[in-house]
């Protein structure tokens, strides 16, 4: 934890995420008022950045379409981006931790099976997936969480596969067994808690890259329906007002930038934190 | 070698398949159909179902998933149910313009992204290799399509310099030699750019990790013991050793790629096979979306395959290892 901190990319991407965590936590007292409260729309509506409005009130990233104050907004979305994120990625290290495990240690048609659905996962453009999920239901909160965790597993199962087979050759593992530990316990007492430095780096990286997919989708609009808002939902407002008022898309894209740094430069201090040298092989890859 | 090649090549087609059958499913088992929205909300239930049986959508999803398979090896796609027009000539005018802005910003992003990577990794720790690092996690950070928004607020709203929508002006069809040629490089720039500064990021972050990785390993401290210039250490020895995984990253990345594609397309209103894909789901388009689907699997797993054969080529040992 010290060496994570000592680290300036750990340092900052904690300090950022920990301030749009407590905002989005704390969203009342940073904020005035509901983020979807309609004033007088034709003289509230796009004022710009640190103005303040006919009643008084003060807009410090300007207002919207509908006169909606924008850092309001921005700091309501937050909690539902987090959010999902948070829980998409939940969903998918679940998936991709047991169909590791199981593929790893597992023996038989069981493993090979389980191989095979991740590889054929993997090569699958996530975005046709996404598409035809998020575009064939009714387009909801709910279903973009479940739509990005079940689409995002593959590479933690590949990574945990791999270091459970790793693993499972190791001295120790052989003494659980020898003690007469059953696989099952082995297998979650013994291998799964090494396994594990991978798979905090693969977490960290998911919810950056879930948070900036949900924005994806709900810029089709087939994520987070408005008017609850979400980044990706308020950038979409924002394509249309471009030209009077080019704030209300690039608060929140700023944003969404922001926290996807913290996620990534969070997870490579702690990937050099927990193995300074080893497992280096395993840079992220571009976003899916 | 061959019969690796052979292997990889029957699990993509098993891929291909599988995507096929999966987007064949997943859309029947979804409610709303293409005629509700082909006949619009004022249709009577009898027009309706008369529309449904002439399209063959009454039959049992077995079946008809039976008679899409045998009808598309045979070449035969169908025929677009909300355009009205054949399903292979929509996605023949839309893949030229996919494969032109994905196959450019592939190859624009691997060399930037190549030639940041060796500069950071040469000059590890120092100043400049600090401030690339931080411009590449921001580059790796900002979604496609909100780039791509600030580069049409900037570059078409602010300074009125490149266009922001199509592939080709209003008038293209007038223009002749070079003009035309100018045109269309007018609308490929914002695209084209803004794919490549977001590709730009992952690579250059991959190239800078694999070579530091092996600066550490003997035959590179034998280079340098032998006297040879650093930056000759650095491109002769290391880059060209540290190229293996790029080219495998290289395939691994077009699914991610082409999913950049689909919203930057979307945004440019780019007339590609992404921004076919999008109006199809939308309008519940069966016989496109699937085409679409099968064909942009196609594109993924081609990709992969060659990937696998340019590493092997780089590699020589990589061949022999697994024949």
């Amino acid at each position: 934890m010290k060496r994570l901190l000592r680290d300036r990319r750990g340092a900052f991407g904690a300090v950022m995420l920990a301030l749009v965590i407590a905002c989005a936590v704390a969203a009342p007292l940073v904020t005035r008022g509901d983020p979807n409260t309609q004033g007088d729309i034709v003289a509230t509506r796009f004022l710009a950045p640190l103005s303040t409005d006919a009643a008084g009130a003060f807009h410090a990233l300007g207002t919207d379409r509908f006169g909606r104050d924008v850092w309001t907004r921005l700091v309501y979305g937050a909690r539902v981006s987090l959010g999902v994120g948070l829980l998409a990625v939940l969903i998918s290290l679940t998936l991709g931790v047991a169909i590791g495990a199981l593929a790893g240690y597992g023996r038989g048609p069981v493993p090979l099976a389980l191989l095979g659905l991740t590889d054929f996962a993997l090569a699958l453009p996530r975005i046709v997936l996404l598409l035809l999920l998020a575009a064939l239901w009714r387009p909801s909160t709910a279903l973009v969480i479940v739509v990005l965790g079940l689409t995002g597993w593959m590479s933690v199962a590949r990574l945990v596969h791999g270091e459970v087979r790793a693993l499972a050759a190791r001295p120790f593992v052989d003494g659980a067994v020898a003690v007469g530990a059953r696989p099952l316990r082995v297998l979650a007492r013994h291998i799964l808690p090494n396994a594990l430095t991978p798979v905090i780096v693969a977490a960290a990286l998911g919810i950056g890259n879930a948070i900036a997919l949900e924005a994806s989708l709900s810029y089709l609009g087939l994520g987070v329906q408005p008017p609850t808002p979400s980044w990706g939902n308020m950038i979409a407002s924002g394509r249309d007002v471009l030209v009077n008022a080019p704030w209300v898309a690039t608060a929140p894209g700023l944003a969404l930038v922001l926290v996807v740094v913290a996620c990534t430069l969070l997870g490579d201090a702690v990937r050099d934190a927990l193995e300074p040298s080893g497992f280096s092989h395993q840079r992220s890859a571009p976003p899916a | 070698m061959l019969t690796r090649l052979a292997a990889r090549a029957l699990a993509g087609f098993g891929v291909v398949a599988g995507v096929m059958t999966l987007t064949f499913f997943a859309l029947r088992l979804a409610p709303g159909d293409p005629v509700e929205h082909l006949l619009g909300p004022a249709a009577r239930p009898e027009q309706l179902a008369a529309q449904r049986r002439a399209l063959g959508l009454d039959r049992s999803v077995p079946v008809q998933y039976t008679a899409w398979v045998s009808r598309f090896v045979r070449g035969d796609w169908g025929i677009s149910i909300a355009k009205g027009r054949p399903v292979r000539s929509v996605l023949g005018d839309a893949w030229p313009a996919t494969v032109r802005l994905v196959g450019l910003s592939l190859l624009l992003s691997y060399l930037l992204g190549i030639a940041i990577g060796a500069v950071q990794a040469h000059r590890r720790g120092s100043r400049t290799d600090t401030a690339l690092s931080v411009i590449t996690v921001t580059l790796f950070a900002i979604p496609g399509f909100w780039l791509g928004l600030m580069l049409i607020m900037v570059f078409t709203y602010w300074a009125r310099l490149l266009p922001a929508f199509g592939a080709a002006g209003l008038d293209a069809d007038y223009l002749t030699g070079w003009v035309r040629v100018v045109d269309g490089l007018r609308h490929l720039a914002l695209p084209l750019v803004t794919l490549t500064l977001i590709g730009v990021g992952g690579s250059a972050r991959f190239v800078r990790g694999a070579m530091l990785d092996l600066a550490s390993q003997q035959f590179v401290t034998t280079a340098h013991a032998k006297g040879l210039s650093p930056w000759r250490v650095t491109l002769r020895h290391t880059l060209r050793n540290a190229l293996t995984p790029v080219v495998t990253l290289l395939g691994l990345s077009l699914p991610a790629l082409f999913s950049g594609a689909v919203l930057v397309e979307a945004v440019f209103a780019w007339p590609g096979v992404g921004r076919v894909l999008v109006e199809a789901v939308q309008a519940r388009d069966y016989p496109v979306v699937m085409a679409a689907t099968t064909v942009s699997a196609g594109l993924v797993v081609a990709g992969n395959l060659l990937a696998d054969v340019l590493a092997a080529w780089l590699d020589p040992r990589i061949g022999h290892r697994e024949a």
